[in-house]
Parts: C-alpha cells; sequence; structure tokens
C-alpha cells in the first residue's frame, strides 16, 4: 500500500528533519492495518505544526480552535457513535491550553483515540516553553532554564481515566504503528504519547534528536482496561428511557 | 392542537427547540439559564438526542459545533461570564459556517457582576465579541412567547445560512411565567454535507476555499464579503414589528424594554414602536423608512446605551434619537414617559 494514497494537498510545511511527517505515515499505515472504513474515520486536530495534519489527510478532516480539538471531537463521536474519530495533538494543544479537556475526556473515557505529538516545545510559533519542557531547558521564552515540572504524560492520562496509554517515539516507528492500531481498536479514552523533536526551534540536528529518542525510556503500553465507554453508556440511557411528549 | 400553558421564559426556549429538531445540547451551568440546561439533561434522551454537560463554556459550544458538523441540530446556552468563554468558537462557526445556536441569558456584568439581575450589557458583544470580521445573527424576544418563536427562527436560519445565531434573552424573561398558546413549528433540515458519509470534508477555521487554507488577501477579501452577503441579502432573517406607524413619537425597543414600551402606549397617545426581534444585521432600512415622519426616536435599554448608536447612526439627524437607560432593572415606564413630554 502506498502512504500518499491518503494524503492530499502536499507539500506539506513541516521543516526538514521535523518527526511529523514519521507519526503521519506510521498512523496511515496504523490506519490501514486497523480495517475501519474508510469513510467512518474522522480526524480532529488543534492548532501548531501538528495541527496541520488534518489539511493533508485525505480523510474527513476537521481542523478546529488552539486546545479544544478534543471537545468538536466530544461532539462529532456523541452525534455519530459510528465515527472512529482520532484527534492529533500537539504538547501545548494538549496539555497546556487544552489541558482542562484532556483530564475531563479521559474521566469520561469517551471513545476517541488521541495521539499526543510531543516535541517538548511550541514550534510554530517559535520555540517556547511548553509543559513537556524539560527542567532547566533553555527556550524561547525560559532563556536562563526552565523553572517548571513537566508534566508525565502517561501518568496523568492513567490518573485521569484514561483506559489505554502508550508512549512511543519517532525512532520506535514499528512500536509506533502497532501502538496506534491497539489504540484504534481500543474501545474507550485511548491515549498515545508519541516523543518527537523540533530540529527547527531545539537546535539539535535530526540525526541527533533521533538518537536521542533511542534512548528514551521507559516506552510501551502502561494501561489497557476493559471499562464501559461514555457513547455506548449514553446509548444504553436513551433506551431506558421512556419516550414521552414533550 | 395547541393549548393555553404556563410557560416560562427558559422552558420555552427548550420546548422550540426541540420542536425545531435541535437534537444536541451541550452546556455548563450558569444562572440565570440552568433552567435550560436542566430541562434539556430531562427531554433530550426522552427524544434520542444527546445532552451532555461539558468542564467549561468554551467546550460546550465547541463540542455543539462538532455535533452540527457530524449531522445533528446543535445549541448551547449560557450567561454573560459563559458567553465571552464562547467567543474564539462563535468565530470558528461563522468562519467554517457551520450552524449552531448559542443562548445567552443576559444577566449584569462586567465579571461576575449581580447574580442574577437582568441586563442587555452583551448586546454588543454578541454582535462584535470574537476577533476579526464576520458577520452574525442576533435575535431578542421580550417574552415566553417570542422565546419560542424567535429560537425556532434561530434554528432555521442557523441551518439555512450555515451560521451561528444568537438569542440574547435576560434573566427578566428567561425566569418570567406567562400563559401562552404555543403554535406548530416546523421542523428544521440540516442543510449540509456532514461527517461520515464518505465526502472527505476538510472543515478549517483558516481562511479557506473548500475547506483548504488560502493566502492570498483577494481571495481573503472575496470570502469575507461572501461571508456578511450571504447574511445581510437575505431576506428571511430581519423580523420586526411596527406598531402605530404614523406616531410622531417613536420608541425602537428590542428585549423587555419593549414590555415597557407597551406600558407606555396604553397611556401616552401618539406614540408608536418600532420592535427590533432581529438586532443584529441592524434593521437599517426598515427602521429608515419607518422613521421618515417621526420627530424623536426614545431608545430603552436596560445597558449604559449601546444600540442607540445603531439607531443615531441610521436616523442620522433626520429626527432627535433619545436614550433611556436603567442597569440591573427594568427600564420604568415613567423614565420614557418623561421624555415624550
Amino acid at each position: 500500500m502506498n502512504v500518499k494514497d491518503y494524503l492530499v494537498n502536499l507539500p506539506h510545511t513541516w521543516c526538514a528533519g521535523c518527526g511529523n511527517g514519521i507519526i503521519l505515515g506510521a498512523f496511515i499505515r496504523a490506519f490501514k492495518k486497523s480495517g475501519i472504513d474508510k469513510d467512518k474515520l474522522v480526524v480532529v486536530s488543534g492548532i501548531g505544526c501538528s495541527g496541520r495534519v488534518t489539511q493533508y489527510l485525505n480523510f474527513d478532516a476537521v481542523h478546529t480552535t488552539h486546545g479544544r480539538a478534543l471537545a468538536f471531537a466530544t461532539g462529532i463521536k456523541l452525534a455519530n457513535p459510528e465515527l472512529k474519530v482520532v484527534v492529533m495533538m500537539g504538547d501545548g494543544d494538549a496539555l497546556a491550553i487544552g489541558g482542562n479537556h484532556f483530564i475531563h475526556s479521559a474521566r469520561r473515557n469517551i471513545d476517541l483515540t488521541v495521539i499526543i505529538f510531543n516535541n517538548s516545545v511550541y514550534g510554530m510559533t517559535g520555540g517556547q516553553q511548553s509543559p513537556t519542557t524539560q527542567l532547566n531547558a533553555k527556550t524561547a521564552t525560559t532563556p536562563y532554564g526552565n523553572l517548571e515540572n513537566p508534566f508525565n504524560v502517561v501518568d496523568l492520562a492513567i490518573a485521569a481515566g484514561a483506559t489505554y496509554v502508550a508512549r512511543c517515539t519517532t525512532f520506535h516507528v514499528k512500536k509506533l504503528e502497532k501502538s496506534i492500531v491497539e489504540a484504534l481498536l481500543h474501545k474507550g479514552f485511548s491515549v498515545i504519547e508519541v516523543i518527537t523533536g523540533c530540529p527547527t526551534q531545539q537546535k539539535v540536528k535530526p540525526a541527533e534528536l533521533i538518537k536521542l529518542q533511542k534512548n528514551i525510556k521507559p516506552i510501551g503500553v502502561f494501561k489497557k482496561e476493559e471499562k464501559e465507554e461514555f457513547v455506548d453508556k449514553y446509548l444504553k440511557l436513551v433506551k431506558s428511557v421512556k419516550t414521552e411528549k414533550l | 392542537m395547541t393549548r393555553m400553558e404556563l410557560v416560562q421564559g427558559n422552558e420555552a426556549v427548550v420546548k422550540a427547540a426541540i420542536n425545531a429538531g435541535c437534537r444536541f445540547y451541550a452546556g455548563y451551568p450558569i444562572t440565570p439559564s440552568s433552567e435550560i440546561m436542566h430541562l434539556m439533561a430531562k427531554e433530550m434522551p426522552r427524544v434520542g438526542g444527546v445532552f451532555i454537560q461539558m468542564e467549561d463554556e468554551i467546550t460546550s459550544i465547541a463540542a455543539a459545533i462538532g455535533a452540527s458538523m457530524a449531522g445533528k441540530i446543535a445549541m448551547t446556552a449560557t450567561s454573560g461570564p459563559g458567553f465571552s468563554l464562547m467567543q474564539e468558537n462563535i468565530g470558528y462557526a461563522a468562519m467554517a459556517e457551520i450552524p449552531v445556536v448559542i443562548v445567552d441569558v443576559m444577566r449584569v456584568g462586567p465579571s461576575t457582576g449581580i447574580p442574577t439581575a437582568p441586563s442587555q450589557g452583551d448586546v454588543m458583544q454578541a454582535r462584535y465579541g470574537s476577533h476579526g470580521d464576520y458577520p452574525i445573527i442576533v435575535l431578542s424576544p421580550s417574552d415566553v412567547l417570542d422565546s419560542y418563536v424567535l429560537t425556532a427562527k434561530a434554528f432555521y436560519l442557523a441551518e439555512k445560512y450555515r451560521t451561528p445565531v444568537i438569542l440574547l434573552t435576560d434573566e427578566i424573561i428567561g425566569h418570567m411565567r406567562e400563559s401562552v398558546n404555543l403554535p406548530n413549528i416546523e421542523r428544521v433540515e440540516k442543510n449540509m454535507p456532514i461527517l461520515g458519509e464518505g465526502r472527505k470534508l476538510h472543515y478549517t477555521g483558516l481562511a479557506n476555499e473548500n475547506g483548504f487554507a488560502i493566502y492570498e488577501p483577494e481571495k481573503y477579501e472575496r470570502l469575507i464579503k461572501r461571508l456578511f452577503n450571504k447574511i445581510e441579502c437575505a431576506k428571511d432573517v430581519i423580523s420586526y414589528k411596527i406598531e402605530n406607524p404614523d406616531a410622531k413619537t417613536m420608541i425602537f425597543a428590542y428585549g423587555s424594554p419593549y414590555r415597557t414600551a407597551k406600558a407606555v402606549l396604553k397611556i401616552a397617545k401618539n406614540v408608536g414602536i418600532f420592535k427590533a426581534e432581529t438586532v443584529f444585521p441592524f434593521p437599517e432600512r426598515a427602521l429608515k423608512k419607518a422613521s421618515k415622519d417621526v420627530e424623536k426616536i426614545i431608545v430603552p435599554e436596560m445597558n449604559v446605551g449601546k444600540i442607540v448608536n445603531e439607531v443615531k447612526r441610521v436616523v442620522g439627524d433626520s429626527c432627535q434619537v433619545v436614550s433611556v437607560t436603567k442597569l440591573a432593572q427594568l427600564v420604568d415606564p415613567q423614565a420614557i414617559l418623561k421624555v415624550i413630554e
């Protein structure tokens, strides 16, 4: 199969050495393996470099506002439970401006698949500190080093109630692909944190970034739980409520 | 078919929404709009629709827009503080051309203000609250029956023109109970391609052509002009009522001050009313025509005087325009009678 069959509107705007294309490629291959109907897949993104994915994917795609992709996705999924809804967000998008929506969506265990493109920096706006920037790291807004502690995305997702949680990197492409297949087929709120890099803003050569990712530990699946999903529960409620005239 | 019943303003909004075909409600609790949410929580599952309580107003409108894209006729309701939080995504719905109805049961502000006294302080926010240039429809009922009829109209216009429509009510109308005979309303149909039909749709808040970003100023200008023309050239968006058209003094009223105007009419002679049910787009042509032989226009508002400036802009020097304002409570008929003399 050809990944390009699922892409439109190329060329893309990502910088040379950006990991976003690796994640997108892995997603397309995983989608193909999952056996999901391409007409029933909706990809929702927010704002930032990761937000651009919806411009390139030849599926139903919704490019939303900064941080709110999960809320739009919640509306889409509830409106048509037949749809498979995948949400792609960056670390700032998902965990800073959208942090509240991330924990509440996880708490509901609504059937959404979330892929977080975590490059620990705001790429599009000029390399500012994000909620996953490492302590002491220098960024455009932490010129003397970052004083804040980063989120552990896996721990956060598990604590909030996500029922499938994995971490991968753009070095471990095969594992990433496998994990995305699992997440797509999981019923409930599934989260994959993909650690990637931003050669432009972190000023590290792409090959060096990939080498750094090779050593990131731990990666893998940290949570996989069968638990009743939100939309299913709502549909059951609708069935149980006697239809009466208002 | 119909019968008299005692209905609250907020309740009328819910009845109209469900009868018009609304099947998705997302919201966050806030007084004085909460009755809308309570009723929706109860009624939506009964009609096979969706009700969800979101974590804030930002996500409430976002979920409603998402549901609209996926085929549901959708709404949310709130009051001032929540309405402020919704503004960014109202602009998104205008740009991406997604139908959604937003009810703002106005209370006094700024900030937490007086919870929960009535106000019309949000009227310009309803028009200009989101950033950038965009058109919007704002309807303003003045009683329970209006709340019902204009809610139905809001859904009709939202779906027909693929636009956000704001229904501006206030604490008085929302909490007031009146004996009404609610008419039948026609169900609204979805008028757009929806997600999940294999069309490979692309929705974005970027300036776009067919869903894909554009960067050329000329194309952007064409897009924005089209969005404005869509609303401003429509024949069925603006609704208003004129009483005593030959009177030399006219009260221009929208929302609950219309009730004050009605009270004035019972006492004073030679006074007319221009009741604007559509506040935006502003009923310019109708007002110009109606005010041709009028000497004085009185504009009662429950704010510091906002729409009065629109009235002045439209009538220019052709007649005198007087603002009568009252904050945090309904305008007294005496205040209007004073300026009539």
